[in-house]
């Protein structure tokens, strides 16, 4: 099985799981407190990697290239607030424009 | 009316609840095609074969985890790199869906599927004062499931037909998509702070551990966020 297929089956597992688990075991009950903060904090912090490592990671190194450039523009589109797909096209474009200029 | 039977609930009287769960996440649909879309496209830009895409979208159907998958493997990381990344980013589905559990009716097979349709967004949507509207998450989950999934085969497809998706900037949206999810999430110090470390954890890992890795350790930061709420609570 390829890299790809075995995490199409694994993760969809555990999706299916990390979603059912809840509804079907403990219907009404309620979160301790404590772990929903933790869960809570998980998504910003994963997320952030995410873009640190999409933006400026290039196997094991760190670089400065088009796609820094991209992700530049999509903070000035966030911050105004565009909707996602505009960020998303901005980001993607300033790419693409950079890399046809270079 | 909770406890009418389930031949009752399917009639039409419902339809109007789940259709204002599709009219709900309408001004959502073109984001979550075209992000469709760009999942497919990445798909196979890492070397994904088109069913794996599709399969995907269909069985996990949660984005920003689709795309750590298909960014850690495109990347050169390992599947277990991979798996556990998606599997640390939809961690957050446990406790959501817990909180929603009272949405969802019937034995345990209609409440693990109907729960495959609690997504960021359909749980955001559904959720009313003290609980959630059933018929609106199920009613929007399921617009925004037919999007994912048919945006991503559309993407497939197109995927066939376009060169290198870096000459598109494609590579570019990655970041941008995951800054366009972030942003809305970091309202207070201590999401910012667990964004800010996340980030410059897998920053500085980068250079000195494999592809996925960095990500994964990053994870840690949300541990100094929640330190930071003790020292200087409210």
């Amino acid at each position: 099985m390829s890299s790809a297929w075995l995490a199409v089956v694994v993760v969809g597992a555990a999706t299916v799981l990390l979603k059912a688990a809840g509804p079907v075991l403990a219907a009404g009950r309620q979160l301790p407190q404590g772990s929903a903060r933790v869960v809570e904090l998980l998504a910003p912090a994963l997320l952030a990697a995410l873009v640190a490592t999409g933006a400026f990671a290039s196997d094991e190194s760190l670089v400065l290239d088009e796609r820094g450039a991209g992700l530049a523009a999509a903070g000035i589109a966030v911050a105004v607030k565009a909707p996602l797909l505009m960020v998303i096209v901005i980001a993607a474009v300033t790419a693409a424009l950079l890399r046809a200029i270079a | 009316m909770p406890d009418s039977t389930a031949i009752g609930r399917r009639r039409a009287l419902d339809l109007g609840g789940y259709g204002a769960g599709l009219r709900a996440m309408m001004p959502l649909l073109p984001a979550v095609l075209a992000f469709g879309v760009s999942f497919g496209l990445l798909a196979r830009a890492a070397g994904f074969d088109g069913a794996a895409a599709i399969v995907m979208s269909l069985t996990t159907f949660a984005g920003s985890a689709q795309f750590a998958v298909v960014s850690v493997l495109g990347a050169g990381g390992t599947a277990a790199a991979a798996i556990v990344a998606a599997v640390l980013l939809n961690a957050r589905y446990g406790p959501m869906a817990l909180s929603a559990a009272t949405a969802f009716r019937g034995g345990w097979l209609r409440r693990l599927l109907e729960a495959q349709l609690l997504v960021d967004e359909s749980w955001a949507l559904s959720r009313r004062d003290g609980g959630f509207d059933r018929r609106i998450l199920i009613g929007a989950g399921l617009g925004l499931y037919a999007g994912w999934s048919g945006g991503t085969a559309i993407g497939v497809v197109a995927g066939d037909s376009l060169a290198d998706p870096a000459t598109l900037g494609l590579d570019a949206a990655f970041p941008a998509l995951f800054l366009a999810l972030l942003a809305p999430l970091v309202r207070d110090r201590r999401a910012l702070s667990a964004a800010l470390f996340g980030a410059g954890i897998a920053l500085a890992l980068t250079p000195i551990s494999p592809a996925g890795i960095p990500v994964i350790a990053a994870t840690t930061a949300c541990l100094v966020g929640l330190r930071l709420e003790r020292q200087a609570p409210a």
